[in-house]
């Protein structure tokens, strides 16, 4: 491992420790397993406490760590049969987000992620992961297709953001967001949907919206980076740990918000401590979500996906708190009004309004 | 039209002006008559500068009087997070629905314009610069499912500098998606979807349902698009061109149909609505 943060430095120390016995022991012939050993548990416990309680900020860290699988390990590694599909065919093919069609687990799919670089000529050429219009506008198009041959569509998330730029606006970043997100609300076919690493605001949701969403247990996924928040809160972006604190970006407080279904679980520190362990993990989990997704009737999976969405969100509502959760969670789901409830209540209201043409702004309700 | 308060300034010009009755324009810095300013539609007779209206003067000047009625307007925020930094989310919302008078955000219901029934949401730039958190996300939704299931159309006059609202975090980020979706099914209905673009309108709210219009129109001059320039600058550590992100941009670029005028928005907004009013043939096609 050549990449570590400055709060795994008490465990480097420790395995150096070991190194250091092993070599002794070999150099001079003498019998060191006992303590090698006894060191070795200690290291155990040593990252069981450090990995088992990340601070936020932390995991930001890790989320970031360039050893991490990315999308290009994912495809090499487990996605059979790829075939890229280049190509927006309005203006350009952008390599910050990758399409193309394969096979995972046995399931045929449209692929689609998000590409950093793993050296620095591929990230000048990806932006770091950060798409121009044209990688939305790709992904969209690949999407379709998708939808027209009932392929399953995987994206797999992991960027600071949408690029910005004059030549990104110019393209209209903003509108290429907007219509994959409205498209993929209502595309007809399965989109399963994962954060590999940083899941960063509009950029992350370009390709973030479908019937499943799941993060890595070391990614990220939030309205603005730590950084930005920090700049904007305390004119100081140094003060980024305090933000991605406050911003309950880290994948136990986005489930309990109601916005991810699943966390797919890392090895014990982190995925770039054994990426080939963490990709069997995304294998298992991909191929178990897409047989799931793929069982559900087309109409019901649109509809849920709509209702999914449609009630994320917590607000006030006449005085009394409702927390509005996913449908079939279990959550609350007292404080929701039946459909037949929402409907009487619409009914009563548009009769209300016909028969009283009095009613005046802020009288209603 | 757009001149009977320039008309109605210029009659009154005889009488000594007194002191603090004049201001200076934001966009071209000359000093303007405050009266003039403030009439009907805020525009700067100098250099037809949109100034940012409230909620309450936008809907005055589009919608029929004594029309609009509010509706959903029994949601207010919550602090889904906790939000606590150098300030509280919590106290933010007391502070700013003491100073604006409004619950969140936005406004909206139903109204006539010229006699014809539409929905309209308006955003409201004051209240935390207009961004969108869950109530702004959910009254856009219901808006936009109630503009379906009466057949009417959907107006939505976008102003928010903020886009997706960082208190309320990845929340907010989701109503890109809960509003964008509600959009969607609207438009499967067949029903018309006209979104009106002011200064400014960036980042979350323009990538979402502010994009998706039928038919999608900018007051001149008007701030749009992603990214701040403020933070593009400071990536690209380059100079941008005059004019980038304005209105008059977006229709060079290909991204709105129409710049249009203060005064004139209204009767622009009600030929549009006739134009793509159902043939009583086709009218079969609303839900």
């Amino acid at each position: 491992m050549e990449d570590f943060l400055e709060f795994e430095q008490p465990i480097k120390d420790v395995e150096k420790k070991i190194e250091e016995l092993k070599k002794f022991s070999e150099q001079m012939d003498v019998d060191l397993s006992g303590s090698i050993e006894e060191l070795r548990k200690q290291l155990d416990l040593l990252k069981r406490e450090i990995y088992n309680k990340l601070t936020p900020w932390q995991r930001v860290q890790l989320a970031r760590n360039p050893g991490r699988p990315d999308t290009m390990d994912i495809i090499a590694t487990f996605v059979e049969k790829f075939q890229e599909l280049h190509g927006d065919r309005f203006f350009g093919d952008d390599p910050a987000i990758v399409c193309g069609t394969g096979i995972i687990g046995g399931h045929k799919v449209m692929f689609i992620g998000q590409r950093k670089g793993k050296n620095t000529k591929e990230r000048l050429r990806c932006n770091f992961g950060s798409p121009h219009p044209e990688g939305y506008r790709k992904a969209l198009r690949k999407m379709k297709l998708a939808e027209k041959f009932h392929l399953p569509v995987v994206c797999l998330i992991n960027t600071p953001g949408a690029y910005p730029g004059i030549g990104a606006e110019e393209r209209g970043q903003a509108h290429a967001i907007a219509e994959n997100i409205f498209e993929m609300s209502r595309l007809r076919t399965p989109i399963l949907c994962l954060v590999i690493g940083e899941g960063g605001s509009g950029g992350a949701l370009g390709i973030g919206v479908g019937d499943r969403l799941a993060i890595m247990e070391n990614a990220y996924f939030s309205v603005i980076s730590p950084e930005g928040c920090a700049a904007i809160l305390w004119k100081d972006s140094e003060k980024a740990n305090r933000a991605a604190e406050v911003l309950k970006l880290t994948p136990k407080d986005l489930k309990g918000l109601g916005i991810f279904d699943d966390i797919v679980p890392e090895p014990l520190g982190g995925a770039h401590t054994n990426p080939a362990a963490a990709m069997e993990t995304i294998k298992a989990y991909l191929t178990k979500t897409l047989t799931e997704l793929k069982a559900i009737p087309i109409d019901k999976l649109v509809e849920t996906r709509y209702q999914k969405y449609r009630h994320i969100g917590i607000f006030l509502e006449d005085q009394q708190a409702k927390v509005v959760m996913l449908p079939g969670k279990g959550v609350v789901e007292s404080a929701l009004p039946t459909p037949g409830e929402i409907a009487a209540a619409e009914m009563g209201e548009a009769q209300a309004v016909e028969e009283e043409e009095d009613v005046k702004p802020g009288k209603e309700d | 039209m757009a001149f009977d308060g320039l008309r109605r300034f210029i009659s009154r010009r005889k009488k000594p002006i007194p002191d603090g009755l004049w201001m200076r324009c934001e966009d071209c810095g000359a000093t303007v008559y405050k009266r003039v300013v403030e009439e009907k539609y805020r525009v700067c007779p100098e250099c037809s500068f949109h100034f940012t209206l409230t909620s309450e003067q936008r809907i005055a000047i589009l919608v029929d009087d004594e029309t609009f009625v509010a509706r959903w307007n029994n949601l207010s925020p919550s602090d889904p997070l906790q939000f606590k930094a150098e300030s509280a989310y919590a106290d933010k919302i007391r502070e700013e629905q003491a100073r604006t008078g409004l619950k969140d955000a936005v406004v909206a219901g139903t109204g006539d314009i010229y006699g014809k029934s539409v929905t309209i949401v308006v955003t409201d730039s004051r209240f935390i610069m207009g961004s969108m958190g869950s109530v702004v996300g959910e009254t856009i939704a219901r808006a936009t499912e109630y503009a379906k299931d009466h057949g009417l159309p959907l107006i939505i006059v976008s102003g928010s500098g903020g886009g997706a609202r960082m208190y309320e975090g990845a929340l907010s980020l989701m109503q890109m998606a809960k509003t964008s979706a509600a959009i969607a099914r609207l438009h499967e209905a067949g029903g018309l979807f006209i979104s009106v673009l002011t200064n400014p309108t960036m980042a979350g709210v323009m990538a979402s349902f502010a994009s998706l219009g039928d038919v999608i129109i900018a007051e001149p001059k008007a701030l749009i698009g992603f990214t701040g320039p403020r933070v593009i600058k400071q990536t690209i550590k380059q100079e941008l061109p005059d004019g980038f992100q304005r209105s008059e941009f977006l229709l060079e670029h290909g991204f709105i149909d129409q710049i249009v005028p203060r005064p004139d928005m209204k009767d622009r907004l009600a030929q549009l609505i006739e134009a793509f009013r159902p043939e009583p043939a086709a009218a079969g096609k609303l839900s």
